[in-house]
């Protein structure tokens, strides 16, 4: 029994993680329909801006607040990562509206190029990022210990989904949101500047990475090609999930963190990948446009 | 089919196709052995161009997997090789890995029409399976470009993962013979550049007839408007499979083809990246023309193999910056540049503000 609940928290774990680079994905994608590959940069720029920000801490900070720094961190991260997003929107994104594939290869360009960049800055190992002293040790419940790192990380993708909520069902950038995701045109005849949105929510979803780059620096080392071995897993999520509302995204990343976690201890890494995959491919046939999908009398959408 | 009269421009096209297929065939007598084998490497990816070229700038879905293709292609001909190289023994690796029994579905590669049988059909009948559980569903666009990336993590981390079936990481590799001819003397490699000249030429010569078909008109009215085609009565699920077969036997072959001319095939050589760099030949030559695919990919390459050797990391950020520009400027690619400039010149000529045909937006 413990061994279950030791794999289902697991299991939930990698699903915080996939969420919190999904949750990106799955905006950018429903309002845009752009494939930015680039996401898994972003991450990358995430995490090497904790890195920096752990590094002027220990430098320029007395030892005593060290501790403090990854509190620093994740809002700094996040206002890197929009910035990156807003300035990869205006600069590339937007010519390519429309045409989703192109902008699936455009980006993965733009993500090749940022990883050398960040190989010639920061060098091609790895590099460490030391956890604050506060996220040591786990919370013990019987014979289970549930580390604080990860229990921090679910915490973090709950705050995030909360404030992710909020803003896009319950304030007014929100609902202008999603009325350009919902009639493009409409929103547009009814005084919206689509573009200004356009450009905010994939900042916001470029935004969303940083946090999400940050995260992943409790979990191991981190180098240039870290965003390259979660975004494939996290757009799986975005299929699964379906595009439009968040639910879907929740959903996804659950489904396939949790039966990733188990198909894994059952069976060995590679054959639980496979199973994972073929679960996916036959829930499609079930539901071919994901968990939740946007109602429409389009056609072609 | 009526006969078409042959006007001077065709004629001066077919001249330079058979001028290019005969440059080819005597490239052995001026090239040295190591610039051949480059160049049948080269040829071989050109293949798999053609092939992803059909898929994509033809039929309009973009698959990220062929990578996967070209490597299940590359690993059947490596397994015969292996099993020539082991002598009836059992391969090396399987020793390390400290199996004392041949698994049972290598036994067969012992064949070479098998080996040969199986590097075509075996990514075809995958392409197939993976084709109709989506193509049935219409999950395509970029919902498609995804699962066959995943295809590609998966296969490859199986691959990592099964060392002891498939030689893990470090692939199959030290083979020497091909039909008791030995795979490293300069005659052998020649002979078997001409097989890879005449599979390339085959294989154009085969995608040529399929895309001038009422086949290939259906593929390119399937790009333009899928949901037309379905009404006019079509089923586009079938000829999409079939379109997606077809891409993946031709990766297939280039597999083995390459296989033979590099010697080794590995996880690596059919990962993500390699995958989308085949995306990016087709997309640089042009899609949507097939001479366009295939001078994408043998350039390419070369460019490649010249810059990215003594500077790897400039090559990196240079492919990057293909792609968006590519992607940005030239979404038809070199091919689709000279069709530009001609219409710009004929629109400034008759100076009427007709624009030609826009590439639809897939």
């Amino acid at each position: 029994m413990d061994v279950i609940i030791l794999q289902l928290f697991n299991g939930i774990s990698v699903s915080s993680i996939l969420l919190l680079i999904a949750l990106g994905l799955s905006i950018t994608f429903g309002l845009m329909k752009v494939i930015n590959m680039a996401h898994g940069e972003l991450i990358m720029i995430g995490a090497y801006t904790a890195y920096v920000v752990q590094n002027l801490f220990a430098d320029y900070m007395p030892a005593s607040m060290f501790g403090w720094y990854f509190a620093i961190a994740i809002p700094v991260s996040f206002i890197v990562a929009f910035i990156f997003g807003l300035v990869l929107e205006m600069g590339l994104i937007r010519f390519l509206y429309g045409r989703p594939l192109d902008s699936l290869l455009a980006t993965w360009g733009v993500g090749l190029m940022l990883q050398q960049l960040a190989r010639s800055v920061f060098g091609a190992p790895n590099v460490g990022v030391k956890s604050p002293a506060w996220l040591d040790g786990g919370l013990t419940v019987g014979d289970n210990v549930f580390p604080y790192k990860r229990l921090f990380i679910i915490g973090l993708v709950l705050v995030c989904l909360f404030v992710m909520y909020l803003y896009i069902y319950r304030s007014h950038p929100g609902r202008r949101m999603r009325a350009v995701m919902q009639n493009r045109e409409m929103a547009a005849c009814l005084g919206i500047s689509t573009r200004r949105v356009d450009a905010v929510t994939f900042a916001i979803g470029s935004g969303i990475a940083g946090i999400a780059g940050c995260a992943l620096t409790l979990i191991g080392p981190i180098g240039p090609a870290i965003g390259t071995y979660y975004i494939v897993d996290a757009f799986m999520v975005v299929v699964l999930g379906g595009v439009g509302k968040l639910v879907g995204t929740v959903f996804g990343a659950l489904g396939i963190g949790i039966s990733n976690t188990l198909f894994e201890y059952w069976t060995t890494a590679s054959l639980g990948k496979v199973l994972v995959f073929l679960c996916i491919v036959a829930f499609l046939q079930w539901k071919p446009s994901g968990f939740v999908a946007m109602r429409s009398r389009s056609l072609d959408n | 089919m009526p006969i078409r009269k042959l006007s001077a421009q065709r004629l001066w096209l077919l001249a330079a196709y058979v001028a290019a297929a005969a440059v080819l065939f005597c490239a052995p007598l001026v090239l040295s052995d190591f610039r051949l084998n480059l160049l049948a490497k080269f040829l071989a990816y050109a293949i798999v161009a053609l092939g992803l070229d059909l898929i994509w700038g033809y039929t309009g879905i973009l698959s990220l997997g062929h990578g996967v293709f070209f490597g299940l292609g590359g690993y059947a001909m490596a397994m015969y090789l292996k099993m020539q190289a082991s002598g009836g023994k059992l391969p090396d690796f399987m020793d390390w890995s400290g199996l004392t029994k041949l698994p049972w579905f290598w036994k067969p590669f012992e064949f070479l029409p098998f080996a040969i049988a199986a590097g075509i059909l075996l990514p075809a009948i995958l392409a197939l399976i993976l084709g109709y559980f989506t193509f049935r569903n219409r999950i395509r666009g970029v919902y498609f470009t995804i699962l066959t990336q995943a295809l590609v993590i998966i296969t490859t981390t199986l691959f990592i993962g099964q060392q002891a079936y498939t030689g893990g990481t470090n692939g199959l590799t030290g083979y020497s013979k091909l039909f008791g001819y030995s795979l490293g003397s300069p005659e052998t490699k020649r002979w078997l550049y001409w097989v890879t000249v005449a599979a390339l030429i085959g294989a154009y010569l085969l995608c040529r007839v399929l895309v001038k078909s009422r086949f290939g008109k259906v593929l390119r009215a399937i790009r333009d408007g899928e949901n037309r085609v379905r009404f006019i009565g079509y089923n586009p699920a079938i000829y999409q499979m079939v379109a997606f077969a077809f891409s993946a036997a031709l990766a297939g072959l280039a597999g083995m083809l390459f296989v033979l001319h590099v010697g080794i095939i590995s996880p690596s050589m059919m990962g993500i990246v390699p995958s989308i760099e085949m995306v990016l030949w087709v997309a640089i030559g042009g899609r949507g023309t097939l001479v366009g695919a295939v001078l994408g990919a043998v350039l390419l390459n070369y460019a490649k193999s010249t810059f990215s050797e003594s500077y790897p990391n400039i090559w990196i950020v240079f492919m990057g910056a293909l792609f968006v520009v590519v992607v940005v400027f030239l979404p038809k690619g070199a091919a689709g540049l000279f069709g530009q400039l001609k219409r710009l010149r004929r629109r400034r000529a008759s100076n009427e503000g007709a624009d030609g045909v826009r590439y639809p937006a897939v």
